[in-house]
């Protein structure tokens, strides 16, 4: 079992759900012993109400076994995704491993699924249960209770031992199977290339021919592998048949009576069933395990947030950077070198040079999104890294280089916080030129963009980013990464003169390109490698 | 023919998987009679060929349900290629697809799969569970006709109404659940993507509260969904139940005897075991016929290009392509209003405009992975709608746009565009594309992995470049070849490619305008029209969009 998982689990449904199973599986031995005692002739038919009433309480049981389960998987989920969620707020832009994130916090987790809601209740069932029916067979018929108790065992050690002699060779093919998976994708992915160079129906052989051979070599690995199979089913009705005969010989001789072997044959098969059943939940709940890995260990390194106490005063603080280096994680060159540089109340400064080179690390710094391996950046004579972020940042209008639309209205993504009112939102916009085209929109301020909804070009993400911007009219620091990237000349101009409004009365840092956003700037710095000059 | 083999071992599995199951019911059946018959103490010979029947069900058992796990897993991996080449077959005419997204592609080939599911999850066991209730009824009409109508109606209800109510419900919930699965994926990757738009605008603990409440409303559907499988699974224990206990109520109320009464109580019970599990069959069914209709959908779809009945001969010798008034649409999009081009043998001809200006859309049409809605694409006076679109990229192709590396060897990466290329017309490529370096470090055997991971963009790009050289067609089309890497790498590329194609025939299509000098002519295209066509001097004479760009570059190296 997973230590880390179970600590999450929900105590009170785990604890419903397995009680309800181990009840529910005890109750298949009442069942046994009124339907023996019925067909015998022992009990009157009567009983068959009582019988009925088993029946009834094992649905219920099932139900809510079935219930509990789905309590405590989602629960578990839940508790996982909103780790794993809160583990994004501590993460750099930087930071490498979103991709993964994103897919085990969506799809990756529900893997889960099959470990809590089958793997785990078959556990507590195959613990009980065998245990259960060995007993009374011992109390009606020791010879049959001998029988069971000889062979049950074989379930496990076989299951075990054939496990282990074809685990490899069937975890080989089962990688050889997602591998030819893989490849097909990979031939489908490529498809454009291949027909660029005239492949592609060459290909189409050559997708059949790998599957051929791949379908005969794991043909060749199952008949081993469900050789194991085989001998699980082969002990489970062999000792049925093994029970069966001698019973009814005895029953022959007088030895024995009809109740007591209707007993056995109906028990007799329910010690091996969970058994079985659990084994047959193994693999897909291997699968859970994975994936609970992946989160704790994504989870790992998460660091809790300091407070710092750190306020500026000044609305429009002077800035300075003195020796700053900034090292990223895996990279042997530092990302900027021993920059000083000091930019006064109001400036506003160009920064230029090649991608690469370190203009948006610069700007990352003044963010307090990464912090300096050596040197310091005071502001308004504070130091940065005894500032409260929070508070700092709001103090800052930032475009970044790729500004992303969120899923959610156009208003909520010019607010992003919801501080502001719909009037603030659309001057903002007024002030961005982006109101031009919103009212243009199906909704107008209220259409739903991003991933699934309205598809805006560019230029038009880039200005609702500005408006982003103009909506902090408290805002005294403007940093703007490439603001007019991929844009063309038309949106450019209107980003332009929307800048140029924008940056009065504030200091603007400015990563540039073009040379009329260059030449909004009262300095031009150039970046290069890291280096400022 | 192959379809009559496959049905002959769909066929195989199905008989087999039958046969297991009867074989149980069997076993229960000939145990419970022996049972019964022994207890009222006949001679042994009376119970001897039910202690050999119960010998050889309990063995047979075992050994059909392995001949069926074999030949059932036998037809799935059959059916499963089958699906993935039809699939193929059908992309391989250029269809909408190059549009879709990595992550549709890996959802289409992970639908492949759910036909596997379609066969060994649901129709398969569907039809043992058929053949085991029918015998069941039968045995039970020989020893009790009332029983059998009975143990007919509590199948019907397991066997039947279940599992379409399962189907039908899942489709219901899926309906719901996917939706609530898609906000908060969309909302985990808002709060991924966005982090740094999050964190710089104070947003992040509001966007931490919606992805929260996005999860809180998918755990609540999903714990709705868990009860609704947990019904299905209690009403699946109640019907097996209570049938048996009506079946034996009517044995004992019509004395049927304590052997027919056994027997018909053993034989309700277990053939419901592989009747029940289709309920769960049911469910999966309905995700299972909605990955194979959206596989339907793809085949159904019209290539780009309709394919041609009688198409001409591509033609010989050295080719002019003269393109004149071209028109394409994207959906109901114009991406091209009316190019005029030329290009004669020898010739080089770059073509440059902002992003969305339709410079690839001019390269699709004549590779005909898009259609022309009007104007003309001719090669030597031949019209190219009247070649086949295969022998249009045999004359106009090269490097195309996000060129794919292969999960294969460097080499066979590069022979793709050559298989029958000599070692030395390999080598050839590779050194023109300045990609001799990288062969020699990493050697011509080495792995590349997955979108190419071992190599740098640039590399990517100098492979694309390599397997143009290699295939060396008439006329060389060549799609942004410096997009994506830093300004020092892509003036080297743009450096060696114009060293490379010198003397043929090349169509470039570009954003930037470094080393462009060397071309024979430039034309930018805006919005879909050429703005402005001529060399390189005359165009910086001329000023507009080529001249502001040109500018724009040197600021930046320069400044």
């Amino acid at each position: 079992m997973h230590r880390d998982l179970v600590r999450l689990l929900p105590r009170r449904h785990l604890a419903v759900c397995l009680g309800a199973a181990v009840v529910a599986g005890l109750l298949v031995l009442v069942q046994a012993e009124l339907l023996a005692g019925v067909l015998s002739g022992r009990f009157a038919v009567g009983v068959l109400g009582w019988l009925a009433v088993v029946i009834a309480a094992r649905g219920a049981l099932g139900w809510i076994q079935g219930v509990a389960a789905g309590a405590t998987a989602s629960g578990v989920k839940s508790e996982l995704r909103h780790r794993l969620l809160r583990r994004f707020q501590g993460m750099s832009p930087a930071e490498t491993r979103s991709g993964e994130l994103v897919t085990l916090t969506g799809r990756g987790l529900d893997a889960l699924d099959p470990y809590l809601t089958g793997y785990l209740p078959s556990i507590a069932v195959a613990a009980v249960v065998p245990v259960a029916v060995i007993v009374r067979l011992f109390a009606a018929d020791l010879t049959t209770a001998l029988i069971v108790l000889v062979t049950v065992p074989l379930i496990p050690i076989f299951g075990a031992l054939v496990g282990m002699t074809t685990k490899a060779v069937t975890e080989r093919q089962w990688a050889a199977l997602a591998r030819l998976g893989g490849h097909f994708l990979d031939v489908v992915r490529g498809l454009p290339t291949l027909r660029a160079f005239g492949r592609a129906r060459y290909q189409a052989t050559v997708i059949h021919d790998v599957a051929g051979q791949h379908r005969s070599a794991t043909m060749r690995t199952l008949r081993v592998a469900f050789l194991s199979s085989l001998v699980l089913e082969l002990i489970a009705s062999l000792s049925l048949a093994l029970v069966a005969v001698p019973v009814g010989l005895r029953l022959l001789s007088g030895s024995l009576d009809l109740t007591t072997a209707l007993l056995v044959l109906l028990l007799a098969p329910e010690a091996y069933l969970p058994l079985r059943a659990m084994g047959t939940r193994f693999h897909a709940a291997m699968e859970g395990v994975t994936a609970a890995d992946q989160a704790f260990a994504l989870l790992e390194g998460a660091e809790p947030a300091v407070s710092r106490p750190g306020v500026v005063t000044e609305r429009v603080p002077e800035i300075r950077l003195e020796g700053v280096t900034v090292r990223y994680p895996g990279r042997d060159d530092p990302a900027l070198i021993d920059v000083s540089l000091t930019i006064g109340p109001g400036e506003r400064v160009a920064l230029v040079g090649e991608s690469g080179a370190g203009k948006s690390t610069l700007l990352h710094v003044l963010l307090g999104f990464v912090t300096p391996s050596e040197g310091r950046v005071l502001v308004g004579g504070v130091d940065l890294a005894t500032l409260d972020l929070e508070r700092w940042r709001r103090r800052l209008a930032f475009v970044p280089q790729r500004p992303h639309l969120f899923a959610t209205s156009v208003a909520g993504n010019i607010s992003l916080d919801g501080a502001a009112s719909p009037e603030e939102i659309r001057a903002a916009a007024v002030a961005a030129q982006a109101d031009v085209f919103v009212t243009d929109l199906p909704e107008g301020y209220d259409t739903v963009i991003g991933e699934r909804g309205a598809d805006l070009s560019a230029g038009q993400r880039q200005r609702l980013a500005l408006a982003r911007a103009f909506c902090r009219p408290e805002a005294g620091l403007l940093l703007l990464d490439e603001p007019t990237a991929r844009l063309d000349g038309r949106s450019e101009a209107a980003v332009i003169s929307a800048t140029r409004h924008l940056a009065e009365g504030r200091t603007a840092v400015i990563v540039a390109h073009r040379p009329a956003m260059i030449a909004l700037a009262d300095r031009v710095i150039r970046v290069d490698d890291g280096v400022i000059k | 023919m192959t379809g009559v083999v496959w049905n002959r071992r769909l066929l195989v599995a199905a008989l087999a998987g039958s046969a297991a199951d009867l074989a149980g019911l069997a076993l229960i059946a000939s145990a419970a009679w022996l049972i019964t018959r022994a207890a009222q103490q006949p001679e042994l010979a009376a119970l001897s060929v039910a202690i050999v029947a119960v010998r050889a069900f309990a063995t047979s058992r075992g050994v059909f349900r392995y001949a069926e796990r074999l030949s059932g897993h036998d037809v799935a991996l059959r059916a499963q290629a089958a699906t993935r080449e039809r699939l193929y077959d059908a992309l391989i005419p250029a269809g909408p697809l190059p549009h879709r997204g990595a992550d549709l592609l890996s959802r289409m080939v992970d639908d492949t799969d759910a036909v596997q599911d379609l066969l060994v999850r649901c129709l398969l066991p569907a039809v043992a569970a058929l053949v085991t209730g029918v015998t069941a009824v039968v045995v039970a009409a020989f020893l009790l006709p009332l029983a059998a109508v009975v143990l007919a109606g509590g199948l019907a209800v397991a066997g039947v109404l279940l599992p379409a109510a399962t189907a039908a419900l899942a489709r219901r919930w899926t309906a719901r659940l996917a939706p609530a699965r898609a906000d908060l994926a969309a909302r985990t990757a808002d709060l991924v993507h966005g982090s740094a738009d999050l964190a710089a605008y104070g947003a992040t603990g509001r966007a931490l509260g919606a992805a929260a409440a996005a999860d809180d409303r998918l755990a609540g559907l999903e714990r709705g969904q868990a009860r609704v499988n947990a019904t299905a699974l209690a009403a699946g224990v109640l019907v097996q139940g209570l049938t048996v206990v009506i079946v034996v109520a009517v044995a004992k109320a019509l004395d049927a005897g304590s052997i027919a009464t056994a027997v018909l109580a053993l034989v309700s019970l277990v053939s419901f075991e592989p009747v029940l599990p289709l309920a769960a069959a049911g469910e999966r069914l309905t995700g299972v016929l909605a990955a194979v209709r959206r596989l339907r959908e793809i085949e159904a779809t019209p290539p780009a290009v309709p394919a041609l009945a009688e198409p001409l001969p591509r033609p010989e010798g050295p080719l002019t392509v003269v393109v004149e008034d071209l028109v394409v649409r994207h959906g109901d999009r114009p991406a091209l209003g009316g190019v005029s081009l030329t290009l004669t043998p020898g010739r080089r001809v770059a073509v440059v405009g902002p992003s969305g200006a339709g410079k690839s859309t001019l390269l699709s049409a004549l590779m005909r992975t898009v259609d022309i809605v009007s104007g003309t694409i001719t090669v030597n006076g031949v019209d190219l709608r009247r070649i086949s679109a295969d022998d249009a990229r045999a004359m106009m192709t090269g490097l195309t746009q996000d060129p794919y590396v292969f999960q294969t060897t460097f080499r066979d990466n590069l022979r793709l565009a050559g298989p029958h290329a000599g070692e030395e017309d390999l080598e050839r490529a590779v050194r023109e594309a300045r990609l001799d370096a990288f062969a020699d470090r990493a050697g011509w055997d080495v792995q590349l992995g997955e979108d190419g991971r071992t190599l740098s963009g640039g590399q990517i790009q100098r492979l694309a470049l390599a397997r143009a050289l290699l295939y060396d067609p008439p006329v060389l089309l060549l799609d942004e070849p410096a997009e994506a890497l830093d300004e020092t790498t892509a003036d080297a590329l743009t450096g060696d490619l114009l060293d490379a194609t010198r003397g043929r025939t090349t169509l470039l299509v570009t954003h930037r305008l470094r080393g462009l000098e060397e071309v024979d002519e430039i034309v930018v295209l805006e919005d879909g029209l050429v703005v402005q066509r001529g060399t390189h001097a005359e165009l910086l004479a001329e000023g507009g969009y080529y001249r502001e760009l040109w500018d724009a570059e040197n600021m930046i190296r320069d400044t």
